[in-house]
């Protein structure tokens, strides 16, 4: 069986006891949750389960009400107790040098000097200010390191390793395939607006690059020839298959995949199914999976975690699961159980 | 929707205008600001000659019209920023006069009597820019947060609230006198600035507007300026595909503010004078409306448009005025109604007009006079699926 062999192998992603609440209406209800490398992990559940919340939590759409997720041995998402003392880091250097330049003053340093300090001091103040409200990777890191929690941002979230699809296709409609996959490049790219405004060498070489990058990006999910289509224009399935290109290209270690196969029909579905099976085999990525389509879960998954009323009802492997008289009863409700 | 399916061949100036789009969309990359240089390059050889030749020779003087394009080109610098903001990052900015003002109050600080200072021109160009920046950056920051409507009346609040400001610190601005007497450039080789003596102006607006916009071209055609395209489109997936929204929709704030200031500066430097009043929501509204009207979210259409409503609301205007007075028609009663055309002053109605051309435009054209493919994509499909929509409703 395959659960014997999970414990082995190192977690990508772990959930310890989250909650995630909605004014009266608890959508998540302390779930431990992990997924172990390279796994596929299913995530089902009647509707309004909560799996979709879950997946915005993961992916740091938003906060959870109690407990954290850890990325990589990492914890990147928790509620934000200790958030009062981020103010704190910017304040106190900025108040030491502003205390140091008033100690110079009255110590009878030249008031040049002391001034000069204190402009120092306002700099700092500044500057600090400024990258609290930009939030540079590093800041966010930097924050996690001490301890001073405040979650990671969806952005952060893709730098670390998390790529993601939407439930509802939310491609950029406007741009064409190849700029939607180039978009998914961002975190990889590093060209800023100064390389762009003086076209520096670091531009054009990423550019190049980045195009025919993004270029093998859509011919593996089979898009080739379609680069120039504006997103809105590509039919329901290719949309499907663009929205997957593009959480591929930001290379990350997990994918988050929101009802990959919505709406598909059946011989849609199994090219669909074998994507992920490539995508987990040669990308070496891991995947969690939300579906409904029993056949692609049941299929595809090593692993499967069922949710009912934001509660883990059952884990472990799609015979073990297909089963459990607790998810027969949910989807199927009271006395079904024969 | 059969004339749609079939573009239209009778007009040829509009086949010929197509194809030198096309031509110039499949014009490489790397000879886009060739194109830009040669472009202004041109047209700025050939429009003091078109005024010469009638009927425009006798709307004014050849320095007259120059005088008004070296204007023209302040707003065309204006509505290029802008549509950094509004066009490619989609966010409503109605105070931007704001960063024109202080732009243009940087270099009277910087060259004029009032404060002592002579600092030459080329340099103030790149502070006015800085220093329009840093205010961008300033109120950006706690700002950017907001989406749509919201974000829209803070930044008309800020709009508002930097003129009062000048106006009332009147220690440091002289309040509605404004700071007067602020140095004219003295560059080499383009000749003497002077009241009498646009040219000098003339040449210079256009190479200023030749660079902002190749460096503007740049900023589109890269990674920050699809990050903006991604945001307008939807700034949550964009946030999910590891762009961090804050920073990039800062940047746009902050590039639309700097191009502002150079317009500012320029301002500054050929009207000699810097007041209050000159920065008010109406030069928001102005840039803005050119903007929508030029074609939001295209460089060169927003910079044509920008151009063609500052001359139609200058020149266009004074010359409906000239027109009907030289008519000498008599009054008619249309009804209860009295009209007087010799007796109407046109320039009265500038906005009026601008709404009728906005509500015209809406109706008729709503991606502008010169869109970008991506959103006349947009606006056309979003049209027809409408129209299909109603056929099936009515089937």
């Amino acid at each position: 069986m395959s659960g014997a062999s999970t414990p082995a192998r190192p977690l990508v992603l772990r959930t310890i006891g989250l909650t995630k609440q909605f004014g009266g209406l608890v959508a998540v209800r302390d779930v431990d949750f992990e997924i172990p490398e390279g796994a596929i992990v299913s995530l089902i559940g009647p509707n309004g389960a909560g799996k979709t919340t879950m997946f915005n939590v993961i992916a740091g759409l938003s906060d959870p009400t109690s407990g954290l997720v850890e990325f990589l041995g990492q914890r990147m998402i928790a509620r934000p107790e200790r958030s009062w003392l981020e103010p704190v880091v910017w304040v106190v250097p900025a108040v030491v040098v502003w205390a140091l330049s008033y100690a110079a003053w009255l110590a009878g340093l030249p008031l040049v000097l002391g001034q000069l300090l204190v402009l120092v001091g306002l700099g700092v103040l500044i500057a600090t200010l400024i990258t609290a409200v930009v939030r540079p990777p590093w800041y966010g890191l930097l924050l996690v390191r001490f301890g001073i929690f405040k979650s990671a941002r969806p952005n952060e979230m893709v730098l670390a390793g998390i790529g993601r699809t939407f439930q509802n296709i939310r491609l950029f409609a406007n741009m064409t395939a190849l700029e939607n996959v180039l978009v998914g490049m961002h975190g990889q790219l590093r060209a800023n607006g100064l390389d762009a405004a003086l076209r520096t060498a670091r531009h054009n070489r990423e550019e190049v690059q980045g195009r025919s990058e993004a270029r093998r990006w859509l011919a593996y999910v089979g898009l080739r020839g379609r680069e120039d289509e504006l997103a809105r224009n590509l039919p329901y399935g290719d949309q499907r298959r663009l929205e997957i290109a593009r959480a591929l290209a930001s290379r990350p270690r997990l994918l988050l995949l929101d009802e990959p196969t919505a709406g598909m029909n059946p011989s849609e579905t199994s090219t669909m199914t074998a994507l992920f099976g490539k995508i987990r085999s040669e990308l070496n990525l891991t995947i969690l999976l939300i579906e409904h389509d029993m056949r692609v879960v049941m299929g595809v998954s090593d692993r499967v975690t069922v949710l009912d009323h934001g509660e883990k009802i059952a884990e472990g492997s799609p015979d073990e699961v297909r089963r459990d008289p607790r998810v027969i009863e949910a989807y199927l409700g009271k006395g079904s159980v024969a | 929707m059969i004339g749609k399916a079939s573009p239209p061949a009778a007009n040829p100036l509009r086949r010929t205008l197509r194809a030198i789009r096309d031509l110039a969309s499949r014009l490489p990359q790397r000879h886009q600001s060739l194109t830009v240089i040669v472009g202004m390059a041109f047209v700025t050889a050939i429009l003091p000659l078109v005024v010469l030749a009638p009927p425009l020779n006798g709307f004014g003087r050849q320095n007259d019209w120059l005088d008004g394009f070296a204007n023209a080109g302040v707003f065309v610098l204006l509505a290029m920023g802008l549509n950094v903001v509004v066009g490619l990052a989609g966010l409503l900015d109605l105070g931007y006069a704001a960063f024109f003002a202080i732009g243009a109050y940087t270099y009277a600080y910087g060259a004029s009597p009032f404060s002592g200072l002579d600092v030459p021109f080329w340099p103030m160009l790149l502070v006015g820019a800085a220093v329009a920046m840093v205010f961008g950056l300033l109120l950006g920051a706690p700002t950017l947060r907001l989406r749509g409507d919201y974000l829209a009346i803070v930044t008309l609040g800020f709009g508002e609230i930097v003129p009062v400001v000048f106006l009332n610190a009147d220690t440091y601005t002289r309040g509605t006198n404004g700071i007067s007497g602020v140095y004219q450039p003295v560059l080499p080789i383009v000749g003497n600035f002077g009241f009498g003596n646009p040219m000098p102006y003339y040449l210079t607006m256009a190479a200023i507007i030749a660079v902002a916009m190749i460096l503007l071209y740049r900023l589109q055609d890269s990674r920050l300026g699809r990050a903006w395209m991604a945001i307008r489109e939807d700034e949550l997936a964009a946030a999910s595909m590891g762009i961090n929204t804050v920073t990039t929709k800062l940047l746009a704030f902050a590039i639309g503010a700097s191009t502002s200031g150079l317009g500012g500066v320029f301002y500054a430097s050929k009207l000699s004078v810097v007041s209050p009043d000159q920065f008010g929501f109406v030069i928001s509204f102005t840039v803005l409306a050119m903007v929508v009207l030029g074609g939001m979210g295209n460089i060169w259409g927003v910079a044509v448009g920008a151009f063609v409503i500052y001359e139609l609301q200058s020149q266009g205007l004074k010359q409906l005025n000239s027109f009907f007075g030289g008519l000498g028609l008599p009054p008619f009663h249309l009804g209860p109604l009295t009209v007087d055309l010799t007796s109407i002053n046109f320039l009265e109605y500038q906005f009026l007009l601008y709404g009728l051309a906005l509500v015209g435009m809406m109706l008729l054209r709503p991606e502008g006079l010169f869109p970008s493919r991506r959103r006349r994509a947009e606006l056309r499909d979003e049209a027809d699926a409408g129209a299909a929509n109603e056929e099936l409703v009515q089937a």
